[in-house]
Protein backbone atom coordinates (compact mmCIF):
# COMPACT_ATOMS: atom_id res chain seq x y z
CA UNK A 1 0.00 0.00 0.00
CA UNK A 2 1.57 3.27 -1.07
CA UNK A 3 1.67 6.49 0.94
CA UNK A 4 -0.59 8.19 -1.57
CA UNK A 5 -3.25 5.55 -0.98
CA UNK A 6 -3.11 6.06 2.81
CA UNK A 7 -3.81 9.78 2.34
CA UNK A 8 -6.56 9.12 -0.18
CA UNK A 9 -8.29 6.54 2.01
CA UNK A 10 -8.07 8.82 5.04
CA UNK A 11 -9.70 11.49 2.89
CA UNK A 12 -12.44 9.08 1.84
CA UNK A 13 -13.04 8.14 5.48
CA UNK A 14 -13.27 11.82 6.48
CA UNK A 15 -15.71 12.40 3.63
CA UNK A 16 -17.90 9.52 4.81
CA UNK A 17 -17.85 10.72 8.43
CA UNK A 18 -18.72 14.24 7.30
CA UNK A 19 -21.54 12.97 5.14
CA UNK A 20 -23.01 11.06 8.08
CA UNK A 21 -22.75 14.12 10.33
CA UNK A 22 -24.35 16.25 7.66
CA UNK A 23 -27.35 13.91 7.40
CA UNK A 24 -27.65 13.01 11.08
CA UNK A 25 -27.53 16.48 12.64
CA UNK A 26 -30.17 19.17 12.38
CA UNK A 27 -28.33 22.03 14.04
CA UNK A 28 -26.97 24.36 11.38
CA UNK A 29 -23.56 24.78 13.03
CA UNK A 30 -23.10 21.02 13.26
CA UNK A 31 -24.07 20.72 9.62
CA UNK A 32 -21.56 23.40 8.68
CA UNK A 33 -18.82 21.57 10.61
CA UNK A 34 -19.78 18.29 8.95
CA UNK A 35 -19.70 19.96 5.56
CA UNK A 36 -16.22 21.30 6.27
CA UNK A 37 -15.05 17.80 7.26
CA UNK A 38 -16.38 16.52 3.94
CA UNK A 39 -14.48 19.28 2.19
CA UNK A 40 -11.26 18.47 4.04
CA UNK A 41 -11.69 14.84 3.04
CA UNK A 42 -11.93 15.69 -0.64
CA UNK A 43 -8.90 18.00 -0.36
CA UNK A 44 -6.94 15.15 1.22
CA UNK A 45 -7.93 12.81 -1.62
CA UNK A 46 -6.78 15.38 -4.21
CA UNK A 47 -3.47 16.11 -2.47
CA UNK A 48 -2.80 12.45 -1.65
CA UNK A 49 -3.42 11.11 -5.15
CA UNK A 50 -1.40 13.95 -6.68
CA UNK A 51 1.86 12.39 -5.44
CA UNK A 52 1.21 9.07 -7.09
CA UNK A 53 2.40 7.76 -10.43
CA UNK A 54 4.65 10.34 -12.08
CA UNK A 55 5.87 12.29 -9.08
CA UNK A 56 4.27 15.24 -7.34
CA UNK A 57 1.68 16.96 -9.51
CA UNK A 58 1.50 20.68 -8.64
CA UNK A 59 -1.82 21.28 -10.43
CA UNK A 60 -4.07 19.55 -7.84
CA UNK A 61 -2.03 21.20 -5.07
CA UNK A 62 -2.79 24.62 -6.53
CA UNK A 63 -6.46 23.62 -6.90
CA UNK A 64 -6.60 22.55 -3.25
CA UNK A 65 -5.16 25.78 -1.91
CA UNK A 66 -7.69 27.68 -4.00
CA UNK A 67 -10.36 25.38 -2.59
CA UNK A 68 -9.25 25.92 1.01
CA UNK A 69 -9.45 29.69 0.69
CA UNK A 70 -12.90 29.49 -0.90
CA UNK A 71 -14.02 27.04 1.81
CA UNK A 72 -12.89 29.42 4.57
CA UNK A 73 -14.71 32.33 2.95
CA UNK A 74 -17.90 30.34 2.38
CA UNK A 75 -17.82 29.01 5.97
CA UNK A 76 -17.55 32.55 7.30
CA UNK A 77 -20.37 33.66 5.02
CA UNK A 78 -22.51 30.73 6.18
CA UNK A 79 -21.90 31.76 9.80
CA UNK A 80 -23.04 35.32 9.03
CA UNK A 81 -26.19 33.97 7.33
CA UNK A 82 -26.92 31.49 10.17
CA UNK A 83 -26.59 34.21 12.71
CA UNK A 84 -29.00 36.40 10.79
CA UNK A 85 -31.42 33.46 10.48
CA UNK A 86 -31.24 32.77 14.22
CA UNK A 87 -31.91 36.38 15.07
CA UNK A 88 -34.78 36.56 12.59
CA UNK A 89 -36.48 33.25 13.48
CA UNK A 90 -35.05 32.08 16.81
CA UNK A 91 -34.33 28.66 15.30
CA UNK A 92 -31.04 26.83 14.99
CA UNK A 93 -32.26 24.52 12.22
CA UNK A 94 -34.12 24.84 8.97
CA UNK A 95 -37.78 23.84 8.72
CA UNK A 96 -38.40 20.32 7.45
CA UNK A 97 -39.53 19.74 3.90
CA UNK A 98 -42.63 17.61 4.10
CA UNK B 1 -35.61 8.83 14.31
CA UNK B 2 -33.32 5.89 14.94
CA UNK B 3 -34.42 4.33 11.64
CA UNK B 4 -33.32 7.54 9.97
CA UNK B 5 -29.94 7.38 11.68
CA UNK B 6 -29.41 3.72 10.82
CA UNK B 7 -30.30 4.24 7.16
CA UNK B 8 -28.04 7.32 7.07
CA UNK B 9 -25.18 5.31 8.59
CA UNK B 10 -25.69 2.48 6.08
CA UNK B 11 -25.75 4.97 3.21
CA UNK B 12 -22.57 6.65 4.39
CA UNK B 13 -20.73 3.35 4.83
CA UNK B 14 -21.79 2.36 1.30
CA UNK B 15 -20.60 5.69 -0.12
CA UNK B 16 -17.28 5.41 1.76
CA UNK B 17 -16.65 1.87 0.52
CA UNK B 18 -17.55 2.82 -3.04
CA UNK B 19 -15.23 5.84 -2.92
CA UNK B 20 -12.38 3.80 -1.38
CA UNK B 21 -12.76 1.27 -4.17
CA UNK B 22 -12.85 4.02 -6.79
CA UNK B 23 -9.63 5.51 -5.36
CA UNK B 24 -7.92 2.10 -5.39
CA UNK B 25 -8.86 1.30 -8.96
CA UNK B 26 -8.22 4.52 -10.84
CA UNK B 27 -6.76 5.07 -14.30
CA UNK B 28 -3.59 7.11 -14.72
CA UNK B 29 -4.47 10.53 -16.25
CA UNK B 30 -3.77 10.72 -19.97
CA UNK B 31 -2.14 14.11 -19.70
CA UNK B 32 1.24 14.05 -17.94
CA UNK B 33 0.77 17.30 -16.00
CA UNK B 34 3.92 17.16 -13.79
CA UNK B 35 6.11 16.91 -16.90
CA UNK B 36 4.28 19.71 -18.67
CA UNK B 37 4.57 21.98 -15.62
CA UNK B 38 8.28 21.11 -15.25
CA UNK B 39 8.85 21.85 -18.93
CA UNK B 40 7.09 25.22 -18.71
CA UNK B 41 8.75 26.32 -15.45
CA UNK B 42 11.45 28.52 -17.12
CA UNK B 43 8.66 30.62 -18.69
CA UNK B 44 6.76 31.14 -15.43
CA UNK B 45 8.91 33.77 -13.72
CA UNK B 46 8.94 31.88 -10.39
CA UNK B 47 10.79 28.81 -9.12
CA UNK B 48 8.06 26.94 -7.27
CA UNK B 49 5.69 24.82 -9.37
CA UNK B 50 2.58 25.40 -7.19
CA UNK B 51 3.04 29.18 -7.32
CA UNK B 52 3.68 28.94 -11.07
CA UNK B 53 0.42 27.01 -11.54
CA UNK B 54 -1.53 29.35 -9.24
CA UNK B 55 -0.39 32.67 -10.66
CA UNK B 56 0.76 31.95 -14.16
CA UNK B 57 -0.43 28.75 -15.86
CA UNK B 58 -3.87 28.73 -14.28
CA UNK B 59 -4.12 32.29 -13.03
CA UNK B 60 -7.69 32.42 -14.32
CA UNK B 61 -8.72 30.10 -11.45
CA UNK B 62 -7.00 32.32 -8.92
CA UNK B 63 -8.61 35.42 -10.40
CA UNK B 64 -12.06 33.86 -10.05
CA UNK B 65 -11.20 32.73 -6.53
CA UNK B 66 -10.44 36.30 -5.49
CA UNK B 67 -13.72 37.32 -7.09
CA UNK B 68 -15.49 34.68 -4.96
CA UNK B 69 -13.82 36.02 -1.80
CA UNK B 70 -14.89 39.55 -2.67
CA UNK B 71 -18.42 38.34 -3.38
CA UNK B 72 -18.57 36.58 0.01
CA UNK B 73 -17.53 39.69 1.89
CA UNK B 74 -19.94 41.87 -0.12
CA UNK B 75 -22.84 39.56 0.78
CA UNK B 76 -21.74 39.54 4.41
CA UNK B 77 -21.61 43.35 4.37
CA UNK B 78 -25.09 43.46 2.87
CA UNK B 79 -26.44 41.13 5.59
CA UNK B 80 -24.84 43.14 8.35
CA UNK B 81 -27.35 44.51 10.78
CA UNK B 82 -27.55 48.22 11.35
CA UNK B 83 -26.14 48.30 14.84
CA UNK B 84 -23.18 50.14 16.23
CA UNK B 85 -20.01 48.12 16.09
CA UNK B 86 -18.31 47.92 19.46
CA UNK B 87 -14.80 46.56 19.16
CA UNK B 88 -14.06 46.88 22.87
CA UNK B 89 -17.10 44.74 23.72
CA UNK B 90 -15.31 41.78 22.21
CA UNK B 91 -11.97 42.39 23.89
CA UNK B 92 -11.21 39.77 26.47
CA UNK B 93 -10.27 41.54 29.67
CA UNK B 94 -6.90 39.85 29.80
CA UNK B 95 -3.72 41.87 30.46
CA UNK B 96 -1.57 38.86 29.52
CA UNK B 97 -3.08 38.69 26.04
CA UNK B 98 -2.45 42.41 25.53
CA UNK B 99 1.14 42.09 26.70
CA UNK B 100 1.79 39.08 24.47
CA UNK B 101 0.22 40.91 21.52
CA UNK B 102 2.98 43.54 21.62
CA UNK B 103 5.53 40.76 21.11
CA UNK B 104 3.49 38.68 18.72
CA UNK B 105 2.34 41.35 16.30
CA UNK B 106 5.76 42.22 14.78
CA UNK B 107 6.55 38.52 14.62
CA UNK B 108 3.29 37.79 12.78
CA UNK B 109 3.96 40.56 10.28
CA UNK B 110 7.49 39.24 9.63
CA UNK B 111 6.13 35.71 9.14
CA UNK B 112 3.52 37.02 6.69
CA UNK B 113 6.18 38.89 4.74
CA UNK B 114 8.45 35.85 4.69
CA UNK B 115 5.66 33.54 3.52
CA UNK B 116 4.80 35.94 0.71
CA UNK B 117 8.43 36.17 -0.43
CA UNK B 118 9.06 32.44 0.01
CA UNK B 119 6.20 31.65 -2.36
CA UNK B 120 8.42 32.22 -5.38
CA UNK B 121 10.82 29.39 -4.55
CA UNK B 122 9.24 27.17 -1.86
CA UNK B 123 5.78 26.46 -0.37
CA UNK B 124 4.19 29.74 0.64
CA UNK B 125 2.55 32.62 -1.16
CA UNK B 126 -0.28 35.09 -1.03
CA UNK B 127 -2.90 32.81 0.57
CA UNK B 128 -0.74 31.69 3.44
CA UNK B 129 0.55 35.22 4.05
CA UNK B 130 -2.98 36.62 3.86
CA UNK B 131 -4.26 34.08 6.39
CA UNK B 132 -1.42 34.97 8.79
CA UNK B 133 -2.28 38.66 8.40
CA UNK B 134 -5.92 37.85 9.12
CA UNK B 135 -4.88 35.94 12.23
CA UNK B 136 -3.09 39.09 13.41
CA UNK B 137 -6.31 41.07 12.85
CA UNK B 138 -8.40 38.54 14.76
CA UNK B 139 -5.92 38.55 17.66
CA UNK B 140 -5.99 42.35 17.75
CA UNK B 141 -9.75 42.29 17.99
CA UNK B 142 -9.81 39.59 20.66
CA UNK B 143 -7.30 41.59 22.68
CA UNK B 144 -9.69 44.54 22.47
CA UNK B 145 -7.25 46.79 20.65
CA UNK B 146 -9.23 49.48 18.85
CA UNK B 147 -8.46 49.47 15.18
CA UNK B 148 -9.89 52.77 13.93
CA UNK B 149 -8.32 52.41 10.50
CA UNK B 150 -10.36 49.25 9.96
CA UNK B 151 -13.56 51.18 10.60
CA UNK B 152 -12.89 53.59 7.76
CA UNK B 153 -15.43 52.18 5.30
CA UNK B 154 -13.97 53.72 2.14
CA UNK B 155 -10.43 52.60 2.92
CA UNK B 156 -11.61 49.13 3.87
CA UNK B 157 -13.61 48.65 0.68
CA UNK B 158 -10.72 49.89 -1.42
CA UNK B 159 -8.46 47.38 0.33
CA UNK B 160 -10.94 44.55 -0.19
CA UNK B 161 -11.21 45.25 -3.92
CA UNK B 162 -7.50 46.02 -4.44
CA UNK B 163 -6.45 42.40 -5.08
CA UNK B 164 -9.08 41.69 -7.71
CA UNK B 165 -8.63 45.07 -9.40
CA UNK B 166 -4.84 44.69 -9.60
CA UNK B 167 -5.15 41.15 -10.91
CA UNK B 168 -7.68 42.24 -13.55
CA UNK B 169 -5.61 45.33 -14.37
CA UNK B 170 -2.44 43.30 -14.95
CA UNK B 171 -4.42 40.76 -16.97
CA UNK B 172 -5.79 43.50 -19.20
CA UNK B 173 -2.52 45.43 -19.37
CA UNK B 174 -0.67 42.54 -21.01
CA UNK B 175 -3.30 42.56 -23.76
CA UNK B 176 -2.08 45.95 -25.04
CA UNK B 177 1.03 44.49 -26.78
CA UNK B 178 -1.24 41.75 -28.15
CA UNK B 179 -0.78 38.89 -25.69
CA UNK B 180 -3.87 36.95 -24.58
CA UNK B 181 -5.60 37.79 -21.27
CA UNK B 182 -3.37 37.02 -18.24
CA UNK B 183 -0.42 35.87 -20.35
CA UNK B 184 2.54 37.67 -18.82
CA UNK B 185 5.55 38.59 -20.97
CA UNK B 186 8.54 36.48 -19.95
CA UNK B 187 10.84 39.29 -18.82
CA UNK B 188 8.25 40.87 -16.49
CA UNK B 189 6.54 37.69 -15.26
CA UNK B 190 8.36 37.54 -11.90
CA UNK B 191 7.70 41.21 -11.10
CA UNK B 192 4.06 41.08 -12.17
CA UNK B 193 3.45 37.95 -10.08
CA UNK B 194 5.05 39.60 -7.05
CA UNK B 195 2.88 42.72 -7.48
CA UNK B 196 -0.25 40.58 -7.80
CA UNK B 197 0.73 38.49 -4.78
CA UNK B 198 1.39 41.58 -2.64
CA UNK B 199 -2.05 43.05 -3.34
CA UNK B 200 -3.68 39.61 -3.02
CA UNK B 201 -2.12 39.15 0.41
CA UNK B 202 -3.52 42.47 1.58
CA UNK B 203 -6.98 41.79 0.14
CA UNK B 204 -7.18 38.21 1.44
CA UNK B 205 -6.11 39.35 4.91
CA UNK B 206 -8.65 42.18 4.93
CA UNK B 207 -11.40 39.88 3.58
CA UNK B 208 -10.90 37.34 6.36
CA UNK B 209 -10.69 40.07 9.01
CA UNK B 210 -13.89 41.68 7.68
CA UNK B 211 -15.75 38.38 7.69
CA UNK B 212 -14.73 37.96 11.33
CA UNK B 213 -15.63 41.52 12.25
CA UNK B 214 -19.01 41.33 10.55
CA UNK B 215 -20.32 39.10 13.32
CA UNK B 216 -19.85 41.29 16.37
CA UNK B 217 -21.04 40.08 19.76
CA UNK B 218 -24.66 41.13 19.72
CA UNK B 219 -27.24 40.03 22.17
CA UNK B 220 -27.97 36.62 20.73
CA UNK B 221 -31.41 36.26 22.27
CA UNK B 222 -33.87 36.66 19.38
CA UNK B 223 -36.54 38.35 21.51
CA UNK B 224 -34.06 40.90 22.74
CA UNK B 225 -32.86 41.45 19.21
CA UNK B 226 -36.40 42.15 18.01
CA UNK B 227 -36.90 44.64 20.81
CA UNK B 228 -33.70 46.38 19.85
CA UNK B 229 -34.79 46.51 16.23
CA UNK B 230 -38.14 47.99 17.33
CA UNK B 231 -40.20 45.23 15.74
CA UNK B 232 -43.12 43.46 17.31
CA UNK B 233 -42.36 39.79 17.89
Amino acid sequence: MSGALVFAWSGVLLFGLGLFGFIAHRHLLRRLLAFNIMGSGSFLVLVGLAQDGRGVDPVPHAMVITGIVVAVASTALALVVFRRWYRASGRTDLPEDT
Amino acid sequence: MSLRLVSAALLCVAVTVALAWAVLDRPLPEENLPDRVAAAMPESGVDHPVTAVLLNFRSYDTLLEIAVLLLAVVVALALREAQPDQPEAMGLDNPLLRAVMAWLLPLILIVAGFLLWAGSYQPGGAFQAGSVLAAAGVLLRLAGVTTAWLDNATLMRAGLALGLLTFLGVGLLVMIPGAPFLTYPLEYAGTLILVIELTLTLSIGLTLISLFRLTPPYADDPDEAREQAGKTP
